[in-house]
């Protein structure tokens, strides 16, 4: 149909009108989105690297084996591995009560699931101060029964679950959405308990949107760097996590093994990326970008 | 259902309420001296005019890379598309000292700038080169679908009425993309205003002249100034709410236009 409309519209009165721009327009356009992110995405992710081996393969292996640098390893991967369950177990009961069932302020609730997104990260950060800090409303008593909350592990790993909190929820919520309710509602009927309906329905339904929100939700738990340096209190080897060990090495002008470290936070952001490409090709849904970039 | 609410309470509100109360245990006047202190209110212009600034930036490149990549063909098309994403996937820290890098006096392209006298590390242009890098996505990844979305046949139609490229591109297509390119633009700047770890590093954090206002906030925090710190973030809240609203607002415009 399209066509035809176009071949009544090549009548002699207007001449052949192109639907696109002209050619050397659309190179220029190219050309010019191509500069920019060259300039803006290739060549800080080649720098990484460059600068990452600017000394040779072995300072680059000694700077990432250095005590310090495994230390604040294994920290930023036991906070992202207490940050992704607990919000992948929110996210999935959120999604639940929100799509499965309706009651008031279900709009608010999902409002406030949007909050850590956004207060910037270091107001994330200053609130656990202000709650658990030594001048802070609950920091006395927890001083007083010797619990370290603020400049210890424990902070960081709230901090971490605060600011990548919405990331899995509002993948799920959604798609949780979508899927409606009448699958459950035959599997009830078929006989099936709430736990079976939960684990052999509502859950292979959504695997792609949960996986999605988990990489996301990883992605930024092991590369926050706001909140995590306002409660950690920076202390090497023990409440230093990968960004961080990154920002003190820079700091002390050691370039190269503040990028080797990087690099390895910059390969986590690589495989993320693509998975992330992976399961939306799976999802193979268009709106799977839109909903990023509001994630972000 | 009542877990998801215990745990919204316990990791979300009960810590942002914190707020309030800290600005106020300083008293009004401390709070209204800390706000409208020269140094602080350096800040707030600092960062909102790099943020917005950065975001005029994004929001013209990164409707052109949408349009290239939803309308034309080329080579590497689909990988660029995936890497779009990689501010949101990488570390700031890390987009921080890169960019720090590059742009420094001795850097690779901070070299070739020095010898026409342009400083952008550790200036107010560094601080925007920084929050480009970090809001690039917004505005490429809300103008996306919209683009996928417009209907080629009204485009058609368009031609076939005499209409030229240009008339048709200004006329049919722009405004159908004006309240996603505006919320794009609109993220992007929300984001900025509050970006941190990609900042510190290229800013130099010279008082009254580079220093963001979430630096301010960490610094008060180090000299044990809560109530400082405290009154800094509400205002710079009070930015955030805005523009979220803003958001908002845009985004059922966008809503209504598209039908949905």
């Amino acid at each position: 149909m399209a066509g035809s409309v176009h071949r009544i519209a090549s009548a002699p009165a207007h001449g052949r009108r192109p639907l696109t721009e002209p050619r050397a327009l659309r190179w220029l356009l190219t050309g010019v989105a191509l500069a920019f992110l060259l300039f803006f995405l290739a060549l800080p992710l080649g720098v990484v690297f460059v600068e990452a081996f600017s000394k040779g393969f072995g300072p680059y292996l000694e700077a990432i084996a250095h005590p310090d640098a495994m230390a604040a390893l294994k920290l930023t991967f036991i906070a992202a591995a207490i940050a992704v369950p607990a919000n992948l177990v929110f996210g999935l009961a959120a999604g639940w009560a929100i799509a499965k069932f309706s009651f008031p302020g279900k709009n608010l609730l999902i409002t406030l699931i949007d909050l850590p997104f956004a207060v910037s990260p270091v107001i994330s950060g200053m609130v656990f101060v202000l709650l658990f800090g030594r001048q802070g409303w609950l920091g006395p008593w927890l001083f007083d029964h010797d619990y370290r909350i603020v400049f210890a592990v424990p902070g960081i790993v709230l901090a971490t679950i605060f600011v990548s909190f919405p990331f899995i929820a509002r993948e799920v919520i959604p798609v949780m959405e979508a899927s409606g309710t009448e699958e459950e509602e035959a599997a009830r009927v078929l006989g099936a308990s709430g736990w079976q309906t939960f684990f052999r329905v509502t859950l292979p339904n959504l695997k792609w949107g949960v996986l999605y929100g988990v990489i996301l939700c990883n992605a930024r738990a092991m590369g926050e760097f706001g909140a995590v340096s306002v409660v950690s209190g920076k202390i090497r080897g023990r409440t230093n996590t990968l960004p961080l060990h990154v920002e003190i090495l820079y700091n002390e002008y050691n370039f190269q093994a503040a990028f080797a470290v990087a690099s390895l936070l910059t390969l986590v952001a690589l495989v993320t990326l693509i998975i992330k490409t992976l399961v939306e090709r799976r999802m193979a849904r268009p709106a799977g970008n839109e909903r990023l970039a509001e994630a972000a | 259902m009542g877990y998801t609410i215990f745990y919204l309470c316990l990791i979300v509100l009960v810590p942002l309420t914190m707020l309030p109360i800290g600005a106020a245990s300083g008293g009004w006047t401390a709070f209204r001296d800390t706000i409208f202190d020269p140094r602080v209110v350096a800040s707030y212009k600092l960062t909102l005019t790099t943020s917005f600034f950065a975001a005029v930036v994004n929001a013209i490149f990164g409707a052109v890379v949408a349009w290239v990549l939803v309308r034309y063909d080329f080579p590497g098309r689909r990988l660029v598309d995936a890497f779009i994403d990689l501010p949101f996937a990488l570390p700031t820290a890390v987009a921080g000292i890169t960019l720090t890098t590059i742009y420094a006096p001795n850097g690779l392209i901070g070299s070739r700038l020095e010898p026409y006298g342009i400083k952008v590390a550790f200036t107010p242009l560094g601080v925007t080169v920084a929050l480009i890098f970090i809001g690039l996505p917004f505005v490429v990844r809300t103008l996306q679908p919209v683009i996928e979305e417009l209907d080629t046949q009204v485009e058609e139609a368009a031609t076939s009425l005499g209409a030229r490229r240009w008339d048709v591109v200004r006329r049919v297509i722009l405004p159908y993309l004006y309240p996603a390119w505006i919320t794009g633009f609109a993220l992007s700047f929300a984001r900025a205003i509050g970006e941190y770890g990609s900042v510190v590093f290229i800013s130099g954090n010279m008082p009254m002249r580079t220093e963001i206002s979430p630096l301010l906030i960490i610094t008060k925090l180090e000299q044990f100034d809560y109530a400082g710190a405290t009154a800094i973030a509400v205002v710079m809240l009070g930015m955030s709410f805005v523009l979220l609203l803003a958001i908002n607002g845009l985004q059922r415009w966008t809503n209504a236009r598209l039908g949905h």
